[in-house]
């Protein structure tokens, strides 16, 4: 009979804390050869058509700063909620929220087409997010709601709301009866950073300012502090005077807002209309990559366009070896399990025992 | 006449039973001190195995096991990390959550639009054609008497036996548990693995009963709900059943809404049940001293045992 017994470090230890989402990611890597395996596939062909050939051309190089973008400004946005222990998990629904919101203009004043134009459209995205993160922000503050449950609630109410816009009211007229909006116009279009190489927009540039500001909230603002102090010790921030129930407003909203400017990015710099579907569940996928990132803003930079070569990778692999890339949901969901396993060395020591060497020691 | 308030009752019988199935398993589960937020992945998990060992043996009763089993198979990854490692409950469930909706997408993709075997319903003659009531109580499939079963055992578990009395204790103050010699962990172990079982049930009810075909994601935040329900219900397996007909009731309403085209966008209506679920949880929370009265007290928190 073998146990796994934890021992408890006296001080944290630095180095697990920087190499455990290595560490995890290599277990991931074996586990994902295993995959290939049982579907058939040579383990390090399918490996590297996930890891290292989407990394080989400049265009693809740019398809991930598109897929990293959303997923860093998200999880940036995240790390604040998980930090301060407010568990939002709807940022998908903000996401799409966000993006409704900007879209309003492009779609209900197209004659609208300034310098302003496209600056207005990330307001009202921001807005948007942060408006619908605070429905589970009031409902945890003021009716002691639990948020987990509300917020992911509230993303099926998103999606179905989006389906009914590009369906109903704001379908193209032109559209041939397909679900979409107009296709907006070039002044409410995200620009391309470089055009003459690959499609990449600027969101991506958006996503690092973002992340660079929130790492320089939480480390160098008092309010940055407040954020820590309120989720390691609620009761030790009350006796500082933070209020708990502000920091469910403060963290929802800022994430929130964040996931609605991830929105309008994508819509407005890679889709260019608003659709039925306009995310490949960024906002879960967001998830991970703030774990990944151990909630640090500047980790989860890494961590994005670790996340985002998955989705490059399983379209990759799907093409040239025809393996599912719904084997990319696999390889993400792996990757958090291991990240959070291995974070309990950052704080313990593992010992695996077997009960009768136990037995004698007792 | 008759018959159709009989048949609408019948459909939301179907409606509520994994509700029912996947909430009581996590009932169990909150009752011990684990807050698994899996439920959702371990359903669908359960989903799929169902359907796929039932189209492979051609027999859905072995579909239904083969659904209890990896079910619980798959709770034990989530309870090896929180319960021997101890990482986040939270973030711990939704990872089995991810990994439960893209394992069954992968598994499942073979299987799209194939069409599936159907458990069939038990029928005891002559009293299933009572009227009214007849088909309601003496002809349904066999995961509705399983839940209803299940709602009296877990019922009679907790409250009347000393197991489930030191469950309940394990659930409320670990330490103290732990001081008087009781095995925390591994009555954790346990309990995380009826959930995970009854998950995978739940999730069979969908394949072999509900809609025998597997569509990706079909579960669609029935696990979710099922979490709803537990806190809404309180913590009791009574109240949990009175919820997951509720529930069943609104989204076999808006279903046949829909079908009347009411002229209400089909897309509203769909929503109902996730609004249903926010407004239920809204409505629960308010009254705080009941909340924090039924709450297990060590809900979410990690156990390390002190040596």
């Amino acid at each position: 009979m073998i146990r796994v017994e934890l021992v408890k470090r006296p001080q944290h230890s630095n180095f697990y804390m920087l190499m455990s989402p290595f560490i995890a990611f290599g277990l991931t890597l074996v586990f994902g050869a295993l995959i290939f395996l049982a579907l058939g596939k040579n383990p390090f062909t399918g490996l590297y058509f996930y890891f290292i050939d989407p990394l080989s051309q400049v265009w693809s190089l740019h398809e991930l700063a598109i897929k990293a973008g959303p997923l860093i400004m998200i999880a940036a946005g995240l790390c604040v909620c998980y930090r301060s222990n407010n568990w939002n998990i709807g940022a998908e629904g903000q996401f799409i929220v966000g993006a409704i919101f900007g879209s309003m203009i492009p779609i209900l004043m197209p004659g609208f087409q300034t310098v302003l134009t496209l600056p207005l459209m990330l307001i009202m995205a921001m807005v948007g997010g942060a408006i619908y993160a605070g429905i589970p922000a009031l409902l945890k503050a003021r009716y002691n709601a639990n948020e987990i449950l509300t917020s992911l609630m509230l993303v099926y109410v998103a999606q179905l709301l989006l389906d009914w816009l590009v369906r109903g009211v704001w379908r193209d007229p032109q559209g041939f009866a397909f679900p979409g909006s107009v296709r907006f116009p070039p002044a409410a279009t995200l620009p391309e950073m470089i055009p003459s190489q690959g499609d990449a927009h600027y969101g991506f540039l958006l996503a690092l300012v973002a992340a660079i500001a929130v790492w320089f909230f939480l480390a160098k603002t008092l309010k940055g502090f407040e954020v820590s102090v309120l989720g390691l010790s609620p009761r030790a921030g009350k006796f500082a005077g933070f209020s708990a129930s502000a920091m469910v407003f403060f963290s929802f909203m800022l994430s929130g807002a964040l996931a609605g400017l991830a929105g309008i990015s994508e819509v407005s710099g890679a889709i260019g209309q608003l659709r039925e579907v306009i995310s490949p569940g960024y906002g879960f996928a967001a998830i991970i990559v703030a774990f990944l990132g151990r909630l640090n803003p500047l980790g989860t930079i890494a961590a994005g366009l670790l996340l985002a070569l998955t989705y490059l990778g399983g379209e990759a692999a799907q093409i040239s070896l025809g393996i599912s890339d719904k084997v990319v949901r696999v390889f993400q969901g792996m990757l958090l399990f291991f990240v959070l396993g291995c974070d309990t060395l950052v704080h313990y020591k593992i010992r695996i025992v077997s009960r009768t060497a136990e037995g004698s020691a007792t | 006449m008759m018959d159709m308030w009989q048949n609408i009752i019948l459909t939301i019988a179907t409606a509520a039973t994994p509700l029912l199935i996947a909430a009581l398993g996590e009932l169990v589960v909150e009752r011990s001190g684990v807050l698994n937020l899996g439920v959702e992945g371990m359903m669908i998990m359960g989903a799929v195995t169902g359907f796929a060992v039932a189209l492979a043996t051609g027999n859905p009763w072995l579909g239904m096991i083969g659904a209890i089993i990896i079910g619980s198979l798959f709770s034990l990854l989530f309870g090896f990390l929180v319960l021997s490692i101890a990482t986040n409950q939270v973030a711990t469930g939704l990872s089995l959550t991810l990994l439960g909706i893209g394992l069954s997408g992968m598994i499942g993709e073979e299987f799209v639009g194939e069409p599936g075997v159907k458990l069939s319903n038990i029928e005891i003659p002559g009293l299933v054609d009572i009227p009214l009531v007849g088909r309601l109580l003496f002809g349904q499939d066999p995961i509705f008497y399983i839940s209803i079963a299940l709602v009296f055992g877990v019922m009679w578990f907790l409250f009347k036996t000393r197991t489930g009395l030191t469950l309940r204790s394990v659930g409320d103050n670990h330490d103290s548990a732990h001081a008087l010699g009781i095995p925390v962990l591994r009555y954790r172990y346990f309990a995380v693995m009826f959930g995970g079982a009854c998950a995978g049930l739940a999730g069979a009810h969908l394949t072999l009963v509900y809609t025998p075909q597997w569509i990706e994601n079909m579960t669609s935040g029935r696990g979710w709900i099922a979490l709803a329900l537990v806190v809404f219900a309180s913590w009791r397996p009574l109240r949990l059943l009175a919820g997951a007909y509720l529930f069943g009731a609104v989204s076999i309403g808006q279903l046949h809404a829909q079908a009347l085209g009411l002229g209400i966008p089909s897309q509203f209506l769909s929503s109902l049940p996730y609004l249903a679920t926010i407004v239920v949880l809204v409505i629960i929370s308010t009254n705080r001293r009941l909340t924090l009265m039924n709450t297990p007290a060590c809900l979410g928190k990690p156990f390390v045992p002190a040596r």
